[in-house]
């Protein structure tokens, strides 16, 4: 799977009310959750982020509140993936379950300028910054969530294993 | 090898001898809590694997918190949904916009005991460590995974081990001593890790002001706080008639990642900055700053215990001309105890604004919004930037005494010194 797009380029500690603040949890509709992404840091980010875009951010992305809305309105937003130095675990489980790869990467704050063109091999577990040329490697994923991820994520992926969740121990 | 209470709760859970930090294991959840705000999405999630029944209805638990009484339309159509969700799904425990904040009811209404597998559509849920329960906060999807199976899968956590020993100075209370530590350990120091409270600070301390501790452990990242079971735990439960057998608690021998120590014998109270948790300083740094607004409340410090203290600074006296005093307690049993005990009446005649159960303006859903510039101070747990409104406004974080001495000087103000004025 290869996600292409400009980076967003964030800092460290963004937490879930600054990516989706506690006024919108009443929405239900990602669609709707989508107009406000990112909106505590970067509030004209939902109408300028395009479909395959990446954010790259620091140290502790998605810290603070387990909404999901968070990484909804995000992924709604058309945002391709989210590269960080390390991620929150709230978070970072509410991405992979939702589909949305979240890849950590240690060096990419000091590798990516905002505005900079990336490309993403999921399966090969690489980013290429393509104003640079750099090639980075981020923590490959497991097996069984590059497998969530491509099928759209936990509940889809379920719904063609869920006997072996039942039944079978890890 | 010795294990952790963690270890040894979660290799139980997932039917195996033995479990290793590091390990990723499938654990059967006894407990899942699902707040207003999060519910639709966890449902839905469940609908998406197939399943359309909950695994066990006696097993969920629904609370209309966040919002109550409902304050929009919108509000107003998810508390209707999740009561029609309740219905369907055959779940008795919907704690209606009357019961007050999620955790709070759980662990009051005995829900939680030592041993057991908590999980929440909330990031708070680890709170419930504070009873030796393995409790950590979850997305939607997650929960619907739980709701429609009864399993989730987790990563068993290494465990740092906190150690704290003697005794709080007057006025200074756990919540002072989670915010040093946070302060200490920094907004990513326990990231994905458990966190174990232990030494006599804590055995002598009651459940209360151990919900307060755990239940900030997410604001330094990690997966859950946990405290051993013990003679307080005993005696929480046995007020609700709960049984008390069978405790897991950690081996001695058992392997830690590392191991603070903390002394609270010369503590002082600590106040945390705008805009991260973290940003912990103790009060005489911060002294003075002037506040508009002050929230005592929240499933940090809502409980009987909180509003007590609270009280206990403001019987007699005024609330500064000009500061808004918003009291929420946590639960309904909070504020009918409250009641009982003159706490409310005197809190009322101090100016403060009485609220009914619910999490009140902790997380700039509903009453008590701040405005571009404002400054608040609350006993709550996040002062994120837009956390209690306007992302212009600024909030600080502090234990109930210093909320009160602040709001009957419209500033910043050390308890000690209101005390002995
Ligand atoms: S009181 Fe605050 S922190 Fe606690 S559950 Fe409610 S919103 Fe969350």
């Amino acid at each position: 799977m290869i996600i292409a797009g400009r980076a967003w380029r964030f800092g460290d500690d963004v937490n879930t009310d600054l990516i989706l603040p506690g006024r919108y949890l009443e929405l239900t509709d990602p669609e709707e959750m989508a107009r406000h992404a990112m909106e505590g840091v970067l509030p004209s980010f939902s109408e300028r982020v395009k479909p395959g875009d990446i954010i790259v951010a620091g140290r502790n992305f998605g810290c603070g509140s387990s909404r999901e809305h968070a990484p909804l309105a995000l992924k709604h937003a058309g945002v391709g993936a989210i590269v960080a130095e390390s991620f929150a675990r709230i978070f970072y489980r509410n991405c992979i379950n939702i589909g949305l790869p979240a890849l950590q990467c240690h060096r990419i704050s000091s590798e990516v300028m905002d505005g900079d063109d990336l490309e993403i091999d999921l399966n090969r577990g690489t980013l290429k910054n393509l104003r640079t040329g750099v090639r980075l490697q981020f923590t490959p994923l497991p097996n069984f969530i590059v497998k969530i991820i491509t099928e759209g994520g936990l509940t889809w992926y379920l719904r063609m294993h869920m006997e072996e969740w039942i039944d079978e121990e890890i | 090898m010795g294990r952790t209470i963690s270890e040894k709760i979660l290799a139980r859970a997932s039917g195996l001898e033995e479990a290793e930090a590091g390990e990723i294991v499938k654990a059967r959840v006894d407990v899942a809590l699902i707040p207003d705000l999060t519910a639709i999405l966890s449902f839905k999630a469940m609908r998406e694997t197939g399943i359309d029944k909950v695994w066990d209805p006696e097993r969920v638990f629904l609370f209309l918190d966040h919002v109550a009484p409902a304050s929009s339309i919108r509000a107003a159509a998810i508390h209707k949904e999740v009561r029609r969700i309740a219905q369907e799904q055959g779940i008795r425990n919907l704690y209606d916009v009357d019961a007050g904040v999620c955790h709070q009811v759980l662990a009051e209404e005995g829900h939680v005991r030592p041993g057991m597998v908590v999980v929440g559509a909330d990031s708070h849920t680890c709170t419930h460590g504070a009873l030796g329960a393995f409790a950590t906060g979850l997305g939607s999807t997650d929960i619907g995974v739980v709701l429609a199976t009864g399993k989730t899968w987790l990563r068993v956590p290494e465990t740092i081990r906190i150690n704290v020993e003697g005794d709080f100075p007057s006025m200074v209370t756990p919540k002072d001593l989670i915010l040093k530590i946070i302060g200490e350990l920094g907004v990513e120091g326990a990231s994905y890790k458990a966190v174990e409270y232990s030494g006599g600070t804590i055995r002598r301390l009651g459940v209360s002001g151990r919900m307060t501790i755990c239940n900030m452990t997410v604001e330094m990242g990690g997966k859950t706080g946990i405290v051993e079971p013990d003679a307080e735990t005993a005696k929480y439960l046995n007020e609700r008639e709960l049984e008390t057998l069978g405790w897991i608690k950690s081996d001695p021998d058992a392997e830690y990642e590392r191991i603070y120590s903390f002394e609270v014998d010369e503590l002082e109270p600590q106040v945390s900055c705008p805009d991260e948790v973290d940003n912990v300083k103790p009060i005489g740094e911060v002294e003075g700053t002037p506040i508009d607004q002050v929230f005592i409340g929240s499933c940090t410090n809502g409980r009987i215990e909180d509003l007590e203290a609270a009280a206990s600074i403001l019987r007699g006296r005024r609330v500064k001309r000009g500061v808004r005093l918003i009291v929420v307690p946590a639960s309904r049993e909070v504020y009918r105890k409250a009641l009982r005990a003159g706490i409310l009446e005197a809190l009322a005649e101090a100016g403060a604004l009485i609220c009914n159960p619910s999490c009140g303006p902790c997380f700039g859903g509903h009453i008590g919004i701040l405005a571009d510039g404002e400054v608040g101070l609350a006993t709550s747990n996040r002062n994120f930037k837009g956390r209690q409104g306007s992302p212009e406004a600024r909030v600080y974080l502090a234990s109930p005494y210093v909320a009160a001495a602040s709001a009957l000087k419209g500033a910043i103000t050390d308890p000690r010194e209101v005390q002995e004025a």
